[in-house]
């Protein structure tokens, strides 16, 4: 078998006001345009993806809570209607999803070998989350590729932010090996925002952009910051800060997803590409391409 | 009676192991027996309405009230997934939750009436209806949990629930969907191995417990912070908030614990209260009881304030709403 590779790693954001503004046909609602800086971001990503052709997207979605360690999709084919229990006017979607079983196995696998809680899901009632949507639609609208998707642990709020970055970093490197051991080609996303903060309110119309933007000037620091390290290729220094940038911005990398993604690349030093900045109802989110170190 | 129109209120947890899989254990079959003594309570209250606050409903966009007529779903509990689907066909009072949504927007919180088609009703409003109302003859409102909402707002949430069910003449049993301590323990575990998480935990679940029994809502409403910061209550046990809100932020009570175990770890209380002959006496209030929602105060970023929407839904927010 071949030796499994991952091709390229991208912060992926979730907000459901992107599926919306893109009038995707799966999404029931219609909305006149929005967020057009990182739907265009996403299309920057798209086109560059082009070039580096992958078998299977893996995402990690914080929107998919587990209280009991590390959960992964892995029964072969989901379809439904999911309806976002935050903003159901914005994001009914009816998906048909395939799932790469045998490496999502694998990557249980390798958790717990890692010491790690894991477990399969293998429920066919299961409904997958917005997050896992969200992201992958906006990377792989024709969802011709399967996907692997991970739940996103408490360990953050059950110890401390260090206590799960220390966990994702585990799930991270396990994943790698799950991938190398699979023969697969493999885009992962971490399915985040970074400042996460919203507004609690929202325009009459949703994609009014007269009223988008950051929630306060604190929060863009810290996007900023944060942006600055990934395109200097500092990854290490992201999770070095990242007890601090989850306190002071609420971010959701709380979540554990960019941590996660970091490790599984390797920590790269290699410069990241920012496609877009820009903010859905308040939030700070970017969609970034990130490579994976050479030295893995 | 100080609230005719709510003779019961309940606080159940809304994890599915006493729905799915009472006899596995015998901490899950103590709970699944609570869960029916409170329904025998439910049956002679006298109400016809099922007043619901869910922790497990979360939003962001104030505060939404399930309006569907119809609600049709296979459910797979996202954490328990391997014990078993739950199958559900329920019915949501329209009118209600309009009036809910109404008396909010009165009383200048953020709200509105959802009702879309497949829309997911959370686990512990499952769980909840399931045990509670086994053959549907009660009417159901539900509203979500905002993330954002602390104390003032949660309480004035409240008190627009008792409007709507003055306004609707309707009788309610309140019902807080919380765990107390939410903590799990983070692993897989044998039906055999449950206890709850953390000795600490326990201990301030039964001193929670031991306030509850003896009537004391607002008190326990008052600690909720502390329970919070020192055995992870679930949500904050701001359900706690509105339930005291709704019922009356008294000490009054007459209090029943009904069932105390763990789930996962996690503290599983079956609690009812009545109005009666409390111990307590009324408590001295530790912050203004709010009628009426301010809004947000932004503290970070004075700009914030001046560029926040205003939205129809919310006429009596203008920016001195907000800031003030």
């Amino acid at each position: 078998m071949t030796h499994g590779r991952i091709v390229a790693g991208a912060l992926a954001p979730h907000p459901p006001h992107l599926v919306y503004a893109e009038n995707a046909p799966q999404n029931e609602p219609r909305a006149e345009c929005g967020w057009e800086e990182l739907r265009w971001g996403y299309e920057r990503l798209r086109k560059s993806l082009e070039s580096k052709p992958y078998d299977v997207i893996i995402v990690h979605t914080p929107h998919w809570r587990t209280g009991r360690g590390h959960h992964v999709l892995a029964h072969p084919h989901f379809s439904g209607l999911s309806v976002d229990p935050v903003f159901p006017h914005l994001f009914r979607y009816r998906y048909d999803v395939k799932v790469d079983v045998p490496l999502a196995e694998l990557v249980v696998e390798e958790a717990r070998a890692a010491g790690l809680t894991s477990m399969p899901m293998r429920n066919p009632d299961f409904r997958i989350d917005y997050g896992t949507l969200v992201s992958c639609h906006m990377v792989r609208p024709q969802w011709d590729v399967p996907v692997v998707a991970v739940s996103s642990s408490s360990c953050y709020d059950d110890f401390s932010v260090e206590v799960g970055d220390a966990q994702m970093t585990a799930l991270g490197v396990a994943t790698r090996k799950a991938i190398a051991r699979s023969g697969r080609r493999a885009l992962l996303l971490a399915s985040c925002s970074l400042s996460h903060r919203h507004f609690t309110q929202e325009p009459a119309v949703p994609e009014d952009m007269t009223h988008e933007h950051i929630y306060n000037y604190n929060q863009y620091l810290w996007d900023m910051r944060m942006l600055g390290h990934l395109r200097a290729g500092r990854t290490k220094r992201v999770v070095e800060e990242s007890p601090d940038f989850v306190e002071q911005a609420s971010s959701e990398t709380r979540a554990g997803s960019l941590t996660w993604l970091l490790a599984a690349l390797g920590f790269p030093t290699e410069p990241a590409t920012v496609h877009a900045y820009g903010t859905v109802i308040g939030t700070g989110n970017a969609v970034v391409e990130i490579p994976p170190s050479t030295g893995v | 009676m100080r609230n005719p129109h709510v003779p019961l209120s309940l606080v159940v947890p809304g994890l599915p192991h006493p729905l799915l899989a009472p006899d596995r254990c015998e901490a899950w079959a103590h709970v699944r027996e609570g869960f029916e003594s409170a329904r025998a309570l439910v049956d002679a209250s006298g109400a016809d309405t099922l007043f619901i606050y869910s922790t497990q409903w979360p939003s962001v966009l104030g505060h939404q009230m399930q309006g569907a007529q119809r609600l049709v779903w296979t459910h797979a509990c996202p954490e328990f997934h391997e014990l078993g689907s739950i199958p559900y066909d329920f019915a949501f009072d329209a009118g209600l939750a309009e009036t809910y949504a109404q008396c909010a927007r009165n009383r200048g919180l953020h709200a509105r009436m959802i009702a879309y088609a497949g829309f997911p009703v959370d686990t512990g409003t499952i769980v909840a209806l399931k045990l509670l109302d086994p053959a549907r003859k009660m009417r159901v409102c539900v509203v979500s949990s905002n993330m954002y909402a602390d104390r003032a707002e949660t309480i004035v949430l409240g008190k627009a629930a008792v409007d709507a069910l003055r306004e609707t003449g309707r009788k309610a049993v309140a019902v807080a969907v919380t765990a107390l301590s939410a903590r799990m323990i983070p692993s897989v575990i044998e039906p055999s191995e449950e206890r709850v998480a953390l000795a600490r935990d326990d201990e301030w679940n039964r001193k929670i417990l031991e306030l509850f029994r003896e009537g004391r809502l607002e008190d326990v409403a008052q600690l909720a912070r502390t329970f919070y910061r020192e055995a992870r209550a679930d949500q904050k046990f701001k359900a706690v908030w509105w339930l005291s809100a709704v019922h009356g932020g008294h000490n009054e009570y007459q209090g029943e614990v009904l069932a105390y175990a763990s789930l996962q770890g996690t503290g599983a209380a079956v609690v009812a209260l009545r109005e009666g002959e409390g111990l307590a006496g009324d408590p001295e209030f530790d912050e203004d009881d709010v009628e009426f929602f301010r809004g947000e105060r932004s503290v970070l970023s004075p700009t914030v304030r001046q560029a926040t929407p205003q939205t129809e839904a919310s006429p009596a927010l203008g920016v001195a709403g907000i800031v003030s």
